[in-house]
């Protein structure tokens, strides 16, 4: 959780019973919360991160409009969540340097890579971290679908599925329930017989998506406008395309996997 | 001869002393801006169709004394985009300075590629940002206003002393984000509302939402400048509120509702 986290350098503010003689001085923060939730989910063919679009600051709804997932090139989708003007730089960031691995060893980057090198690029700002929660997402070599999440300051987990930001904590245990299938059992062998998760269609994973942010809405002022989903899947097989122009150009500008952009309505009370 | 470079083209020392080092050696910290001084309250900025108009009155308070009563509080940036800055004033006129450089910088290639208002806003935005990086922020909030001259597309954006940038319909700095906000939301929801937006409506509702912070925010002025870009480029004039009433005063008794 955001508000847990220490930040290193911030002055403790004095405490109220200190002496009064002592000057009591107010430290600037550089430091802001725009609000928001992401969410990211591994398929074995495809993965899924959405975000919902509002950005606020205390009270106030800055824009409804905002969005926190950015593709970052070869493929490879990032997720931030938490001040969004770190957020927004950690993407401009990321798809520089995505941009540069292309340039420099004519391949693209995969998405494993891509996860530590954003590992690096947090942990240099170790004693100044980015104030935000990034998720990673894109397909490996092997074409299966691949969240990498990470804290503020680098530590880093592929994961299956996994919620930031401001409902992260309401979002969580319905992902716990719908992905990974906690508590839940075979029908018909009397609580004996887990489920197994995995191996999810990626529309049953969409609606999933959808309820868990409809249902954050409600209960998180933060959450709501709209949701941005972003889909990353295969390509589809060379032959079923037109041309070869068409797999040459595909070829240079996505990495492991094709994005798709889905915008939708939620709730703006 | 001294034989050593270091001393070359110095003062000599058997002739001078010793070079008083000293004052580079303080013990103070260095001590950036830890607070607004003087200061300017709202920026209003709305999107309509085929432009966008921004509004700010022209007083510079310090603390709750209206320091300065003719302070122009928007900047006209090349050819079709519009500054307004909220915020402390001596960071807002550093900002200007650094804008008229870029300006000039960017006519040397005369080239016929003209700053537009996304790059002025960007340009803004990373000054803004790299300041905060430095614990040195410049302590305002700026509205970048701005219209396409081929598309005539409108762009109205906002960004802070953290750098924090957004975009919408309709935006407003200080109280005007809690006062005027709800008013300009009403009539653009969305941009497909601006779209049907006339420039005429629009100068009405700015014209509303600045006699709503005159009443309102005790930080405001009565006089105010504005601006429409257009495709045509820059319109500005200043206003001053009309036909105001205070009836309501009367009825005011405390902070809020009462019925004593």
């Amino acid at each position: 959780m955001a508000s847990q986290y220490m930040l290193p350098h911030v002055q403790q503010p004095p405490s109220f019973h200190s002496t009064a003689s002592q000057p009591r001085q107010h430290q600037w923060s550089p430091y802001t919360e725009n609000g928001g939730v992401i969410l990211g989910i591994a398929g074995k063919d495809y993965v899924i991160i959405a975000g919902d679009t509002r950005s606020s600051e205390g009270y106030s709804i800055n824009t409804r409009t905002a969005r926190k997932i950015f593709d970052v090139g070869s493929g490879i989708v990032l997720g931030v969540v938490g001040m969004s003007a770190d957020g927004e730089e950690l993407a401009r960031k990321v798809a520089r340097r995505i941009d540069d691995y292309k340039r420099n060893h004519d391949k693209h980057i995969t998405v494993n890579a891509a996860a530590v090198m954003l590992s690096r690029i947090l942990y240099a700002k170790r004693f100044f971290p980015y104030y935000c929660q990034p998720l990673l997402g894109g397909l490996d070599e092997d074409g299966v679908g691949a969240i990498y999440t990470y804290d503020y300051v680098g530590s880093f987990e592929r994961e299956a599925s996994r919620a930031f930001g401001a409902a992260a904590s309401l979002i969580t245990p319905f992902l716990d329930n719908q992905i990974n299938l906690k508590n839940q059992f075979v029908p018909g062998t009397n609580g004996d017989e887990p489920r197994k998760p995995g191996d999810l269609p990626m529309d049953r994973v969409e609606k999933i998506v959808k309820d868990a942010f409809t249902s954050a809405v409600e209960r998180h002022i933060e959450v709501g406008d709209g949701l941005q989903l972003v889909r990353v899947t295969r390509p589809p097989p060379r032959e079923a395309m037109e041309d070869e122009e068409e797999v040459d150009e595909r070829e240079k500008t996505a990495g492991g996997g094709v994005l798709t952009e889905v915008m939708s309505e939620l709730k703006k009370d | 001869m001294n034989q050593f470079p270091h001393g070359w083209g110095r003062p000599r020392d058997d002739v001078y002393g010793a070079y008083d080092s000293s004052y580079l050696n303080s013990t103070e910290p260095v001590s950036h801006t830890q607070r607004p001084i003087v200061t300017g309250t709202s920026v209003l900025g709305v999107k309509f169709n085929g432009g966008v108009i921004i509004a700010a009155d022209n007083i510079a308070s310090y603390g709750s004394l209206a320091r300065y009563d003719n302070v122009e509080r928007l900047l006209q940036v090349g050819t079709h985009t519009v500054v307004g800055a909220g915020g402390d004033i001596s960071d807002m006129q550093y900002l200007h300075l650094l804008l008229d450089n870029l300006l000039i910088k960017e006519q040397y290639p005369a080239d016929d590629h003209a700053l537009l208002a996304p790059q002025v806003h960007t340009y803004i935005s990373r000054v803004l940002y790299q300041r905060r990086n430095k614990f040195d922020p410049l302590w305002n909030s700026i509205l970048t206003a701005g219209a396409d001259p081929k598309t005539s597309e409108p762009f109205l954006s906002y960004v802070d002393l953290r750098g924090t940038t957004y975009t919408a319909p309709a935006l407003a700095t200080g109280y005007g984000a809690h006062l005027a906000v709800p008013i300009l939301r009403r009539h653009v929801p969305d941009e497909e509302a601006c779209a049907s937006l006339s420039q005429e409506d629009a100068e009405k509702l700015v014209e509303e939402c600045m006699k709503v912070l005159w009443y309102r925010d005790a930080r405001s002025g009565v006089k105010y400048s504005w601006a429409v870009v257009t495709k045509d480029g820059v319109t500005t004039g200043n206003n001053k509120i009309e036909n105001q009433s205070w009836k309501f005063a009367e009825m005011i008794k405390g902070y809020g509702a009462q019925n004593v």
